[in-house]
């Protein structure tokens, strides 16, 4: 079964490569934007697994963004994803799906 | 009462690419063990071996304070921030990724392998302006000695990062004792051991073999070879 993954992030180069490694695994869909309105127009329209929160969200931004997605989506794992497109994103997501 | 984590070398995430060669400590790439990731701020530390003119095209990072330690051999960085530079043994090179940084890392030499520690710590503070640094290490000063690398404190010895954490090398003739102080409550030590035998509390360590020690103030060390070279990760055990 496949697992949807939202990358949200502000980066233009590092949300670019983040498509490309999310979307690189067949047992992954990767949906990457770097605006929190196109995020949330995702949330309301397609079904997603996880959300993972990208470099340069500012932490008032932070704190809305988690608001928002846990009210449209409760119980939705939203992760922190360091690096960078690096290689921590395969551990991250195992561990948000364990 | 002080507690402790053993990571023997043979149980090291592997991966061999031809060109590269690395050994990962902690889950990283296509290594996942949800034993193994993290310790403490300290959430990777690769020993990779490196072919010849081979390397890493350009990649971005970010939010990670990543230190690079090169154990044999030369690697040459570029990166978006207009650093370019070449860091051999005996030298440590520190990027705060921050904001978002990319860069490139390739052996610098044709017809030798590079061998190199990489080590990524959480910050303590997110998105903060990218940087970079380098510095030449004083080797004397690491003969039978700890001797800082790394501090949170630019002022202080060595390079500096983004994060309460300390790092010391030191290379010790056989039978040399010492005892290693924490630098700050709350943290705990992560020894790895770079070459030769060591003895830290009561654990006897054997090449490129990793021990975590916390909820302690201070960690007891004995080289039992001589040319024992190891590295001390004071590191935050509590994710800010």
């Amino acid at each position: 079964m496949q697992t949807t993954i939202l990358y949200i992030g502000r980066d233009t180069e590092i949300t670019n490569v983040m498509n490309r490694l999310l979307n690189a695994r067949p047992e992954w869909k990767g949906l990457c934007v770097c605006t929190d309105e196109e995020a949330i127009s995702i949330l309301k329209t397609q079904e997603v697994d996880i959300v993972l929160l990208g470099n340069g969200i500012n932490p008032a931004c932070e704190k809305a963004l988690r608001e928002n997605i846990s009210a449209l989506k409760p119980g939705i794992k939203i992760i922190q994803h360091y690096g960078g497109g690096s290689g921590l994103l395969y551990g991250e997501i195992m561990t948000a799906l364990g | 009462m002080s507690q402790f984590i053993l990571h023997k070398e043979n149980t090291r995430g592997h991966a061999n690419h031809g060109w590269l060669n690395a050994h990962h400590s902690f889950s990283f790439a296509n290594y996942y063990n949800p034993e193994r990731m993290h310790f403490g701020v300290l959430r990777v530390l690769n020993d990779d071996l490196i072919d010849g003119g081979m390397g890493f095209g350009n990649h971005p990072h970010d939010n990670m304070e990543i230190i690079t330690i090169p154990l044999a051999g030369a690697i040459a960085h570029k990166d978006s921030m207009g650093n370019s530079a070449v860091i051999k043994s005996g030298e440590i090179q520190v990027m705060s990724a921050g904001t978002g940084v990319s860069h490139s890392e390739y052996n610098a030499l044709a017809d030798e392998q590079l061998n190199l520690l990489q080590i990524w710590l959480f910050p303590n503070k997110k998105n903060v302006t990218p940087r970079y640094d380098q510095q030449t290490l004083n080797v004397e000063a690491m003969h039978n000695n700890f001797q800082q690398i790394l501090s949170p404190n630019a002022d202080d010895a060595g390079v500096w990062i983004q994060q309460d954490a300390w790092f010391s090398l030191g290379k010790f003739d056989e039978g040399f004792e010492t005892e290693y102080k924490i630098k700050k409550a709350g943290n705990g030590v992560y020894a790895f051991v770079i070459n030769g035998e060591v003895t830290i509390n009561g654990q006897t360590l054997s090449k490129r073999d990793g021990l975590g020690i916390w909820d302690t103030e201070s960690i007891n060390f004995k080289a039992n070879t001589a040319n024992a070279e190891v590295l001390l990760m004071d590191v935050p055990m509590e994710l800010n």
